[in-house]
This record gives C-alpha cells, sequence and structure tokens, in this order.
C-alpha cells in the first residue's frame, strides 16, 4: 500500500469492502512507522499493544460505510493524556508519567472506531516554532530533513506528510497546528475556540489552546472534525454551538463568496517569494467565482506583543502545577520542600519553558500587571472587533500562514524575537478565537508555502468549502515529499 | 524604542518568585533575552487602550452548570502510581523545615 497517498477517505472505502483488514492495516502502519521514523524522528511512544487489540475488536463487529473514522490509525501530539500510556508533553518534566484517563477527543475517536497509533514529538510543552524545544528528539521537515519541520507540533504535521499516519491531532495555541502544516503542505485546522474540547489537553495558556486535526485533504480535515467537535460538560470553555456536519459544503464551488485579505499580511517581513504564492492562490480562488477586496487589519503587528504577555502569563501559572509531588519529575537530594520545587522546577523545565514562565511571572508582578497583563489584554479586544467587523461583510479572510517556507535547523534559536516573528501571522486568529486553517499553496524551491484560511467564530464549514474548491482546482496534494515535484 | 532595560536582579527575583534557581550563566542569558522581547512587548505602549475592556477569554458564555449527581471518582490508587514517592496511602515529601533553620 502506498501510505504517503492514501487518504482517510480511501482506507475507509478499503475498509468497507474488505479488501483490508483493520487488523492489517494497523500493522502495515505500525511497521511503516517503524521502518521510516530513524529519517523523520516523528514519534515519541508508539502504542502498538493498544493498537492491535482495538483493531482486532473492530475487525469482529465490521466497519459499516456510516462510520467514516472505524479502523483508522492516527497519532496524537504527546500534549494530550493517553490513559495508561506514556504523556511527555515533550518534557523532562513528564518523562515517567502515565495518565489515568484519555482526553476527550480521544474518547470521541475511540468511540468512532479510530485507532491511536502513537504519540508525536513537539516542542516542550507546546512552547517553540520549530520543534527544537523538545527534551527528547529532534523532528525532521517531511520534505528536506535538513529543515525544521515547524511547531509544536511538528511531529503530527511530518508525520501525516511524511504518509507515517493518515491523519494527526495537534494543538495550536499562537499558530501550532497552522505554522507545521504550512511548513510540510498538509491541511492543519485550528478550529474555533470552544468548539473542541481541551479536556485531557496539557494546558499552555488555557484562553488560547485549541485542539485540530492535521490530514492530507480538506475532506479528511472535516471528517475528523466532525468526529471530535462538539460539547462537553468537563471543558468549561466548551461551547454548546451546533455541530453542523462540515463535509456539507465540499462542492467545489464557491460563486460569490466574498474574500477579504488584509494588506498587513503581506507587508514588511513575508518573504516576497512567499507572498507571490499565496497571490498566485488568491487569484485561483478568484478564477473560481470568489470575490476578492483588500482590507486592512492595523492591529496585526501588536498581535505578537500582546500574545507573549497573555499566552506566557497563562503559562506561567499553568505550569506552577509541576513541582514534583504527585506526578513527574522529582529532584533528588533536596533538603525542605522549598528546595524540592525549585530543584525540580529548574532541572525539570528547558530553557524555553523557564523563559515563558519568567516573561509571564514578570507580567503578572506587582507593578507590572497594569502596564503588561490588562494592557495586553485591551490590546486583544482591539484585534478581536477589527476582524468582527470585517466578518461583517466578508466570508473569509485570506492571507499567508507563515512570513517564510521552513528553514534550517538552530538558524532562530539564539534570538526568540525572531522566532517569536514567525508566529505573527498565526497568532491574532488565537488571541480573537477565530478558526484558522493552512493548505498548501505551492511550493518555492521544493518547500511548501501555506495559504491560511480565515473564518468568523463557528464558522469552520466556510473555511472548508473554500478549501476543498481550491484543492480540488490545484489537486496540490499529489505532490508528496520524495516524489515528483 | 523605549526598552523597559531588565537586569538582571529584576531576572533573579521573577526567578524566585517562579520558583527557578538560575545559574550566572543563564541569569545572563535570560536578562539578555527578556530585554529583546520586551522591545517587542514596549510597542504595545504605542496603542490608545484608554476605555478599552480587556478580553482575557473568547468563550461564549458564563459558567455552565451540571447537575448535581454524585458519582464515585476515587482514583487513589490509579493516582498514586505516579506520585514520586508514596508510603501506604500518602505522597511523602522532605520536611518544610530543616533542623537548621531556626538559627
Amino acid at each position: 500500500m502506498d501510505f504517503l497517498k492514501t487518504t482517510v477517505k480511501d482506507l475507509h472505502q478499503e475498509l468497507v469492502n474488505k479488501s483490508l483488514s483493520v487488523a492489517d492495516l494497523t500493522q502495515a502502519t505500525l511497521d511503516h512507522i517503524k521502518a521510516t521514523d530513524d529519517r523523520y524522528e516523528a514519534f515519541i511512544t508508539l502504542m502498538e499493544t493498544n493498537a492491535l487489540e482495538q483493531a482486532k475488536k473492530i475487525d469482529q463487529a465490521g466497519v459499516s460505510s456510516a462510520q467514516m473514522l472505524a479502523g483508522i490509525p492516527f497519532g496524537i501530539k504527546d500534549n494530550m493524556v493517553t490513559k495508561g500510556v506514556q504523556t511527555t508533553a515533550a518534557s523532562r518534566m513528564l518523562h515517567d508519567f502515565k495518565p489515568i484517563y484519555d482526553a476527550t477527543v480521544l474518547e470521541r475517536l475511540s468511540q468512532a472506531g479510530a485507532i491511536g497509533v502513537g504519540k508525536l514529538n513537539m516542542d516542550e510543552f507546546a512552547m517553540g516554532s520549530t520543534t527544537e524545544t523538545s527534551y527528547y528528539k529532534q523532528t525532521k521537515n517531511a520534505w528536506d530533513q535538513t529543515k525544521i519541520p515547524g511547531g509544536s507540533s511538528g511531529g503530527s504535521a511530518v508525520s501525516v506528510a511524511a504518509g507515517q499516519v493518515p491523519f494527526a491531532l495537534g494543538s495550536d495555541t499562537g499558530g501550532s497546528i497552522r505554522q507545521p502544516a504550512a511548513f510540510n503542505g498538509v491541511v492543519g485546522l485550528k478550529p474555533t475556540y470552544g468548539r473542541v474540547s481541551r479536556w485531557g489537553l496539557i494546558a499552555f495558556a488555557s484562553s488560547l489552546d485549541q485542539i485540530g486535526p492535521i490530514t492530507r485533504t480538506v475532506e479528511d480535515n472535516a471528517l475528523v472534525l466532525n468526529a471530535i467537535a462538539g460539547y462537553d460538560a468537563r471543558d468549561q470553555t466548551s461551547s454548546k454551538q451546533t455541530v453542523p456536519d462540515f463535509t456539507a459544503n465540499l462542492t467545489g464551488n464557491i460563486k460569490g463568496m466574498k474574500i477579504a485579505i488584509p494588506k498587513e499580511y503581506f507587508g514588511d517581513g513575508v518573504d516576497p517569494k512567499v507572498v507571490s504564492v499565496v497571490k498566485a492562490g488568491i487569484a485561483q480562488l478568484e478564477a473560481l467565482g470568489a470575490h476578492v477586496e483588500e482590507v486592512s487589519l492595523p492591529h496585526t503587528k501588536y498581535g505578537v506583543a500582546a500574545y507573549y504577555i497573555l499566552g506566557s502569563s497563562e503559562a506561567s501559572s499553568n505550569l506552577q502545577r509541576f513541582d514534583g509531588i504527585r506526578y513527574g519529575f522529582r529532584a533528588e537530594n533536596v533538603q525542605t520542600l522549598e528546595d524540592l520545587y525549585v530543584q525540580t522546577r529548574s532541572q525539570g523545565f528547558g530553557d524555553e519553558v523557564k523563559r515563558r514562565i519568567m516573561l509571564g511571572t514578570y507580567s503578572l508582578s506587582a507593578g507590572s500587571y497594569d502596564a503588561y497583563f490588562k494592557k495586553a489584554a485591551q490590546v486583544r479586544t482591539l484585534i478581536a472587533d477589527e476582524f468582527e467587523q470585517v466578518f461583517g461583510q466578508y466570508d473569509l479572510i485570506v492571507a499567508p500562514t507563515t512570513p517564510n517556507i521552513a528553514y534550517g535547523f538552530g538558524e532562530n534559536q539564539d534570538d526568540p524575537q525572531v522566532a517569536y516573528m514567525n508566529d505573527a501571522l498565526t497568532i491574532p486568529v488565537n488571541l480573537a478565537g477565530l478558526p484558522g486553517m493552512s493548505i498548501n499553496a505551492g511550493f518555492i524551491d521544493g518547500l511548501p508555502v501555506g495559504m491560511q484560511l480565515i473564518g468568523n467564530r463557528f464558522e469552520e464549514a466556510k473555511i472548508y468549502q473554500a478549501a476543498y474548491a481550491f484543492e480540488q482546482a490545484t489537486r496540490l496534494f499529489d505532490k508528496i515529499p520524495g516524489g515528483d515535484q | 524604542m523605549t526598552s523597559n532595560n531588565i537586569t538582571p536582579a529584576e531576572v533573579e527575583h521573577v526567578a524566585n518568585l517562579a520558583k527557578l534557581t538560575l545559574t550566572e550563566s543563564e541569569k545572563m542569558a535570560f536578562t539578555n533575552q527578556l530585554d529583546k522581547i520586551f522591545e517587542v512587548v514596549d510597542t504595545l505602549s504605542e496603542v490608545d487602550t484608554d476605555g478599552i475592556e480587556p478580553t482575557y477569554s473568547m468563550t461564549d458564555g458564563a459558567n455552565k452548570l451540571r447537575s448535581d449527581e454524585a458519582i464515585n471518582a476515587n482514583q487513589r490508587t490509579e493516582l498514586l502510581k505516579n506520585a514520586p514517592e508514596t508510603q501506604e496511602t500518602l505522597i511523602k515529601v522532605p520536611a518544610i523545615l530543616t533542623a537548621g533553620e531556626d538559627k
């Protein structure tokens, strides 16, 4: 089987026809991961026993044509808790941690019959945009192993792009699904804040984090969102908004759709080659019948600053729970309880995590709260209001996902300021709680370029509609890493 | 650009609040890096936010209530398996005070 090209939908058809058994598919997937992961280093933990047991059960019950995800293998970013399976958030702090429950998204995928095959590498506690801050390994870009995969869901994006699994779950706090999806040429959606339960997601910044699917095609992405979306009483921020069938608008028709192009997303700091590929993508949408107009989102340039204050402040609060007492890493040879906290945290966290804890603690400390934390939250209001005005007149916003294509390892590690700017085009979406998707718009020097489609709150269906029309018109997913480009 | 000019002393103070300890070289590195980050952060001061309500969350409602039904959620044995050091049904930690601390 050619895993590199197989979509969820194709696999589903084979499982329904019984031309393939779930057990064989699961075993073949595990074998394929083992055979290829030296090259990509996308996985931290394989869930071999669990996966094969579950596969056997599904084979016994049979796969009906209505069960779109039954028997389909998938990968899980290692910040979603898995019952009895090591869950690390790519941190030394959680090296030995085996949760006693499954995250809601995993319960739902399990009910749909999908089979989790392994836990994927990421930036430590989802902090980073290169997957270089992982305690465990350095995941490589699916298209060029000398380049970063993007982050923090680097393992998730690479596992899909490299054909190891047909879909994976990622999480996105400031662009962590969309940016690695862009760098690896796959489809990555950050749903509306509240659309997908965060119960069982190891928290980074609770008001920004959202789980979403990474897939090869737009239709596959909609199928996965169908399975994981919806209200969950265990997450206080989960929305009761109705969940439509996200595949309903996949017609290829976008005639009359109104698309806004924010000029700030094409300005200084964005590679002109990226601009030109994305502008060609927009011209394609126009050719398909969309009305395209330029708009202005003047507060975009303050998004990164507001994000780093708010995100880091929430992180410093969320990460207080890692104290070496109840679970996770504990420092040895300490004298007092206070010493245990300090030594555990100093040895257990990596530099990027410490940097953000410090930034957050500073922002929340006496004398800084109004000047930084409150100010950033006010700027967040302005950014959200600006989007709301645009969505009063337009269906979608289209822009580049990232200012650059994937770059070499270590290039921005010494200067967090530069690394942080890589998220400038994805961050405003998280601040405003909007849904955003990255799809492949083309290539520069053999590396993918992401085009970002941003929708109004709870209007993922419009994003899927436009993305599907673009994908069917261009069929860029036929180009695969290592294949004919 | 108005830089906040973070000092090593401030970095040390913040590390203490965050229950972290830094080596001298970490302290210098974090001072430089946080200083650079605050160059970006300080651009927020350009924005007129007079009278603007802060947004702390994008949720679409107030607290949600569940029905008041008791469930047996006792998972003590399972939870204790993750604790680094236990004794019977308790988690073991070092003493709060050392013998010599009341000098």
